[in-house]
C-alpha cells in the first residue's frame, strides 16, 4: 500500500519537469468508461479494462488545446476517496497533494446516483472540478433522461455530456476545460452540510488546522478527514505542508517505469 | 520532532475525541453524501417509459443454474479451439519464413568467415531460439488476446468470478480470482500482476501462487503436441476436436489443482478468514473492435511477445554451448540428461525431459524444441515438420502414452517461468514468496506425475 | 406493511427492502458504504449465482454481488 503511495507523489515530481502547461487528474468509479475519456482525449496507446479496480497503476498522457500541452494522469478507478484501499488512497492523495490544476470526475450516466458521491467527495477537496457525464450513448438506451443544465446548475461545477467511445463531446469536454484552467472561469461548487453535530465538531478543528495548513490545503476538509479518524492521512500532510516528500525516490522512478510499460 | 509538529499532533487527537464524541462520523458522513446524491439525482434524471432491460435477460441466461456452467466451458473450448486451429497455418508461415532468414545470415557468416562456434551461439542458439519463439507464440497470442479482451470488454468475467465464487469461497479464495487465472490463460505473469484488483494481501498471494496452474499460451503449444500424441498413442487417432478435448480436460484438472491448493494454503500458510467480498457486475457493453483489436494486440500481444524473446535469446546462446561442448564423447546436455534420467523415469518421463524444462525456465516455447534437439543428438534446435514426424521420433526414444500424459501435467503443473517469477519478486516483494510460488508448483507436479506413473505401472498399463 | 426485520439473506430475489442496519464494523463496513449501502437506502434482490451464494443485489442503480457472509450481518425492511 505504501509503496504505491510514495509512487503518486513520485509520479508528480516527474510530472512538474515535464514540458506541460497544465496537469489534470482524471477521477471516476470503475466501469464507467473512465480509460476510454483518457485513451480518447490522450490518443495514447493504453489498455481499458471492465472490471473494477482494473487501472491500479497511474497513466499519464499528453494532448495540444489552443497551444497549450495538457497532462492527464488517469487515477485508479474507485468508489470514494475515503481511503478504504491503496486505490482509493492514492486518487484521493493526487488530487490533494498533487496540485492538479483541475480534477475531471468521469461519472455513468446510465448510474449518476452512485457516482456523484465520489464527485461530491472530490469537490469538496477542491473547487477546480469538472464533471463528464459518460456513456450518454447507454443512458439514452435505457430511457434515461439527464437534465444537464440543471445538474451544472446544482453542482455549480462544468458538466459536459460524453459518449468517449464514439469520440462525442469530447471537444467540449477540452474547452471546458481551457475555461477552467487558463481563463480562470470562476466555479464555486456545491457546498456539502452535514449534521449539526459534525459541523460544530469541524468549525473548531477547523479554526486550529488553519494555521499549520498555510493556504495550500482545504482545511474544512482535513478537518472532516480528522475528525474521521483518517490517520493515513497524517504524515501526508506533515510531509506536504513542510515540503519534504517521501525518501525513497527509486521506488518512485520504479512506479514510473511500470507506467511506461503499460502505456 | 519539531515544535509545529507536536501542535499538530495535538489537534489531531483534539479531533479523535471529538470524533468519538460525535458517535460512527464515517456512518454520518457517508449518509449525509447519499442524502444529497439522492436529492440531486431526483431533481436531474428522468426515466422514459419502461424499457425492456437487455441485461436483466442476458444475466437469466449466462449465470442461470443450468446454463452457466456449460456456456463457461463452451467458451473456454471455443477460445482455445478457435486459438488452436487458427494459429496452425500461420505459425508455419512464419516458421518457414524466419527459419529461412536464418539461412541467409548463415550465408553471411561464411561469406564473413566468421568462426563456427560464433556463427553457432550466434545464429544456430540465439537467432533460432528467438525465432521459435517468435513463431510458436505470435499466432496464438494474436489470436486468444483480442477473443479475451472481447469478453472482458462486454463485461463477461466479471459473471464468471459470480458463477465461480462459490468454489472459490469454499477454498478459502476470493472470486476475482477468476479473473487473474482469465489472464493467466494469456500469460501468467499477466495474470500475477492481475491479482492486484484482489484487495486483501492473504487472498491476492493465494492468487498469485497458483495462477501457474492455468496454462499459459507459452504451454499450449506443448499441451496440444502431447495431447494428440497420447490420442494417436492410445486411440491411434487424434482429430482436432478430441485433442481440444483433451486439452480442455486438462485445463479443468489445471483449474481443480487451484482450488485444492489454495484450499491447503489458506489452511496453513495463509490461514485467516475471506475478506470482504463485493463484486460489481457491470453493465454489458459493445466492444468497439477497432480499437480492441489494436488495443490488444499492442498492448498485450507485442507486451508479452517481446519479454518472451528477451529472455529467450540469451537460453539460446546457453543451450546451444551445452549441445556443443563435450565432455568426452558425449555433450553436456547428454551428461546431464544422463544424469537426471532414473528421476525422469520414477515420473514417468526421461531425464532429457526433465532437463529440457529445467533448460525452458526462460520460456516455455522452447521446451519442446530443446527436447527434439537432445533426441537427435544435434548440435542445433530443429522444429518437427510434422505431428507425425514428432511422434515417430519420440517413440523411437522409449515414449508411451505415458510419458505423453505425464508430460501434459508436468507442463500444466510445474514451476513458472523466469518471467512470471520475476514478476511474483516484483509484486510481493519478497524472496521467500517467489521460492515458494516455484517449490510449491513443482511439488505439485512430481507428486501427481510419480502417483499417475506408479499406479499405470502397477496396473500393468504400460 | 406485514413485515418484520430480516437479514438481506433471507430476502426473496426479486423483492425489495430497505436497509435497516449494517452490522459490521471497520474496512468491511467501510467498503460497502461506499457501495451506497447505507441505512435507508433500497436494495433489491437480483439474482443468485448457480451454486446459491453469492446473491446479486440491486443497489443505487448498480449490481454488486455478496456473499451470505456479508448479507447476514445486514438488516433490512421488505417493501411490497
Amino acid at each position: 500500500m505504501n509503496c504505491q503511495h510514495v509512487g503518486t507523489l513520485k509520479v508528480l515530481s516527474k510530472l512538474n519537469q515535464d514540458k506541460s502547461d497544465a496537469v489534470i487528474a482524471l477521477a471516476g468509479n470503475p466501469n464507467t468508461g473512465k480509460s476510454t475519456v483518457f485513451n480518447g482525449l490522450t490518443g495514447l496507446k493504453q489498455h481499458t479494462g471492465n472490471w473494477p479496480g482494473k487501472t491500479v497503476v497511474l497513466a499519464k498522457g499528453n494532448y495540444r488545446y489552443r497551444n497549450k500541452i495538457i497532462t492527464l494522469v488517469d487515477l485508479p478507478g474507485t468508489y470514494s476517496l475515503l481511503a478504504n484501499s491503496a486505490d482509493e488512497q492514492v486518487a484521493r492523495d493526487f488530487i490533494c497533494f498533487g496540485n492538479p490544476e483541475a480534477t475531471i470526475v468521469v461519472v455513468d450516466a446510465t448510474c449518476l446516483e452512485r457516482n456523484l458521491n465520489l464527485v461530491l467527495q472530490v469537490i469538496e477537496i477542491t473547487p477546480r472540478a469538472i464533471l463528464c457525464v459518460n456513456l450518454i450513448d447507454e443512458a439514452k438506451r435505457k430511457g434515461i433522461v439527464i437534465d444537464f443544465p440543471k445538474l451544472e446548475a446544482l453542482l455549480g461545477i462544468p458538466v459536459v455530456p460524453t459518449a468517449a467511445r464514439d469520440k462525442v463531446g469530447l471537444a467540449a469536454l477540452k474547452e471546458s476545460l481551457h475555461q477552467v484552467v487558463f481563463e480562470h472561469k470562476q466555479l464555486q461548487p456545491l457546498s456539502i452540510r452535514y449534521q449539526e453535530r459534525i459541523e460544530v465538531a469541524v468549525a473548531t478543528i477547523q479554526r486550529e488546522i488553519e494555521p499549520f495548513l498555510r493556504g495550500k490545503i482545504n482545511s474544512r476538509w482535513v478537518a472532516l478527514r480528522l475528525l474521521d479518524g483518517d490517520t493515513t492521512l497524517i504524515t501526508e500532510i506533515l510531509n506536504y505542508i513542510s515540503g519534504t516528500g517521501p525518501d525513497s525516490w527509486e521506488q518512485g522512478s520504479n512506479e514510473l517505469k511500470a507506467v511506461k510499460c503499460y502505456e | 520532532m519539531s515544535n509545529e509538529e507536536n501542535c499538530f499532533q495535538g489537534i489531531v487527537a483534539q479531533a479523535q475525541t471529538a470524533g468519538a464524541e460525535v458517535g460512527p462520523v464515517r456512518d454520518q458522513l457517508v449518509l449525509d453524501l447519499y442524502r444529497q446524491t439522492q436529492e440531486i439525482a431526483r431533481q436531474v434524471v428522468k426515466r422514459q417509459g419502461k424499457k425492456e432491460d437487455f441485461d436483466h435477460k442476458i444475466d437469466d441466461f449466462v449465470t442461470s443454474k443450468y446454463f452457466g456452467y456449460p456456456l463457461m466451458l463452451t467458451l473456454l473450448s471455443l477460445i482455445l479451439w478457435l486459438t488452436v486451429s487458427g494459429a496452425n497455418y500461420p505459425s508455419q508461415l512464419l516458421s518457414n519464413l524466419l527459419f529461412g532468414f536464418g539461412s541467409h545470415l548463415t550465408a553471411l557468416c561464411q561469406w564473413l568467415k566468421a568462426p563456427d562456434w560464433l556463427h553457432g551461439i550466434l545464429v544456430l542458439g540465439l537467432y533460432r531460439c528467438m525465432a521459435w519463439v517468435i513463431s510458436v507464440m505470435l499466432p496464438p497470442m494474436a489470436i486468444f488476446f483480442p477473443l479475451f479482451t472481447f469478453l472482458e470488454e462486454l463485461g463477461y468475467l466479471p459473471r464468471v468470478a459470480f458463477n465461480l465464487d462459490r468454489g472459490f469461497k469454499r477454498a478459502g479464495a476470493h472470486g476475482k480470482q477468476v479473473l487473474t487465472m482469465c489472464m493467466g490463460f494469456g500469460c501468467n505473469a499477466a495474470g500475477v500482476t492481475a491479482c492486484r484488483i484482489i484487495e486483501s494481501p492473504r487472498e491476492r498471494l493465494i492468487a498469485t501462487l497458483t495462477n501457474n496452474f492455468v496454462p499459459c499460451n507459452g504451454r499450449f503449444p506443448t499441451l496440444i503436441a502431447m495431447a494428440a500424441i497420447f490420442l494417436s498413442a492410445l486411440v491411434g487417432t487424434a482429430n482436432n476436436l478430441l485433442t481440444t478435448g483433451l486439452v480442455v480436460g486438462v485445463v479443468v484438472f489445471g483449474i481443480l489443482v487451484t482450488l485444492l491448493i489454495s484450499r491447503l494454503l489458506s489452511q496453513t500458510l495463509l490461514k485467516g478468514v475471506p475478506s470482504t467480498f463485493t463484486l460489481e457486475l457491470p453493465p454489458y457493453r459493445w466492444p468497439k473492435m477497432g480499437t480492441l483489436l489494436i488495443r490488444s494486440v499492442l498492448d498485450r500481444t507485442l507486451f508479452v511477445l517481446v519479454r518472451a524473446v528477451v529472455v529467450a535469446a540469451p537460453a539460446g546462446m546457453i543451450i546451444w554451448i551445452l549441445a556443443n561442448v563435450y565432455i568426452g564423447e558425449v555433450s553436456i546436455i547428454g551428461h546431464l540428461g544422463g544424469f537426471l534420467q532414473g528421476f525422469g523415469y520414477l515420473l514417468g518421463l526421461d531425464g532429457y525431459i526433465i532437463l529440457a524444462f529445467l533448460l525452458g525456465l526462460p520460456a516455455n516455447e522452447i521446451v519442446i524444441p530443446i527436447l527434439i534437439m537432445s533426441y537427435l543428438s544435434e548440435g542445433v534446435m530443429v522444429e518437427p515438420s510434422s505431428i507425425e514426424d514428432l511422434h515417430r521420433l519420440l517413440v523411437a526414444n522409449g515414449w508411451t502414452w505415458l510419458t505423453a500424459l505425464n508430460m501434459m501435467l508436468f507442463s500444466l503443473l510445474h514451476f513458472p517461468c523466469a518471467t512470471t517469477l520475476l514478476t511474483i519478486r516484483k509484486e510481493t516483494q519478497s524472496l521467500k514468496w517467489t521460492v515458494l510460488a516455484a517449490l510449491i508448483p513443482t511439488g505439485v507436479a512430481i507428486l501427481v506425475c510419480f502417483l499417475v506413473a506408479q499406479l499405470a505401472r502397477a496396473c500393468g498399463l504400460v | 406493511m406485514g413485515y418484520a426485520e430480516i437479514t438481506l439473506t433471507a430476502l426473496p430475489i426479486g423483492q425489495q427492502a430497505r436497509v435497516v442496519n449494517v452490522g459490521m464494523q471497520g474496512l468491511t463496513r467501510n467498503r460497502l458504504l461506499d457501495l451506497g449501502l447505507v441505512p435507508s437506502s433500497l436494495v433489491k434482490a437480483v439474482r443468485k449465482s448457480p451454486g446459491g451464494d453469492p446473491v446479486a443485489y440491486k443497489v443505487r442503480g448498480a449490481i454488486i454481488a455478496l456473499r451470505s457472509e456479508e448479507s447476514r450481518l445486514i438488516t433490512v425492511w421488505p417493501l411490497d
